[in-house]
């Protein structure tokens, strides 16, 4: 097997050549870069949801693209975000029970 | 495409090996939503010691959360040349992902040994204890992964990587990209966020 029809091989069953996997890590590098700018300039009321928006898009990025769940099995992204948006109810209500939201 | 023509049939039709993958990684979910949320409501209580804001070294942990994020990259490279029967580049990648992730670590054993001087311990606080616990726990993570790389190398290096041996890759690789999401969420709350 050639290394281009590997290539294509690879791209067909995961959805990305390598060249897209780098495309993808200098957007999130890029990303990274943005957040940490925002200890340094004041975002003002745009600090805290920049931040979260930045967090979930690096997430959603890294699970969708390096780790193939977009072009994976629909079970596999079920049970994975069944896991987490169990754990982000729980916590959340965990949290909220403490009075934490309304410091 | 499903799995069963990528060769990785079942009587399901997936791959039992990834779905019992994803299902552990949906589980540890649950593990470090725990510990990321007892951080959250504990990063305040500080009675004694130093508070967040007087340690975290923002510049040090960028360059830290930088090389984790960048061993993502080679690690997807990795399953890639794995899943082109080539030996040479899985190997090498592998062995790149490793030596990020022991710097990450490194950079952290360096972290820890830092606030430590400056008097945070792990009793020291609430901050403390789930700081340490936190971090702690993420850093045991990402030494089994580095553990299971070179494990993973060793093995690759008595014999090619076709079939099955490729879905090992990916299995490490996907446990490997779960603990760098969870550091970007742990950057983001932990270190960016103020208290």
């Amino acid at each position: 097997m050639t290394i281009n029809t590997a290539d294509k091989t690879h791209e067909q069953q995961h959805g990305m050549s390598n060249a897209g996997y780098i495309r993808i890590a200098v957007i999130l590098a890029a990303i990274t870069g943005l957040e940490v700018s925002t200890y340094y300039v004041d975002f003002g009321v745009l600090f805290l949801p920049a931040l979260l928006i930045m967090m979930v898009i690096k997430f959603v990025m890294v699970v969708s693209y390096f780790m193939h769940l977009k072009f994976d099995n629909k079970m596999f992204s079920f049970l994975f975000y069944a896991g987490l948006v169990l754990a982000v109810g729980v916590y959340a209500a965990f949290l909220a029970t403490f009075k934490f939201f309304i410091q | 495409m499903t799995d069963t023509a990528q060769g990785h049939a079942s009587s399901t039709g997936i791959s039992n090996v990834k779905l019992g993958m994803w299902a552990f990684l949906g589980s540890e979910c649950l593990l470090f939503g725990g510990l990321i949320s007892t951080y959250m409501l504990y990063r305040g209580r500080v009675t004694g010691g130093p508070r967040p804001s007087q340690i975290f070294d923002i510049p040090f942990t960028s360059v830290s959360s930088f090389v984790l994020l960048m061993s993502s990259l080679t690690m997807v490279l990795a399953v890639s040349a794995a899943h082109k029967d080539d030996d040479r580049k899985t190997n090498l990648w592998l062995t790149v992902t490793a030596l990020l992730g022991a710097t990450f670590v490194g950079g952290q054993v360096y972290e820890f040994t830092a606030f430590y001087k400056e008097g945070l311990g792990f009793s020291t606080s609430l901050f403390g204890s789930s700081f340490y616990t936190l971090t702690g726990f993420h850093g045991v993570h990402v030494t089994v992964g580095i553990i299971m790389l070179m494990s993973l190398v060793g093995i690759l290096k008595r014999s090619s990587v076709p079939g099955k041996k490729a879905e090992v890759v990916e299995m490490i690789g996907l446990y490997w990209h779960f603990v760098d999401i969870v550091w970007i969420i742990i950057f983001t709350l932990v270190y960016l966020i103020p208290v």
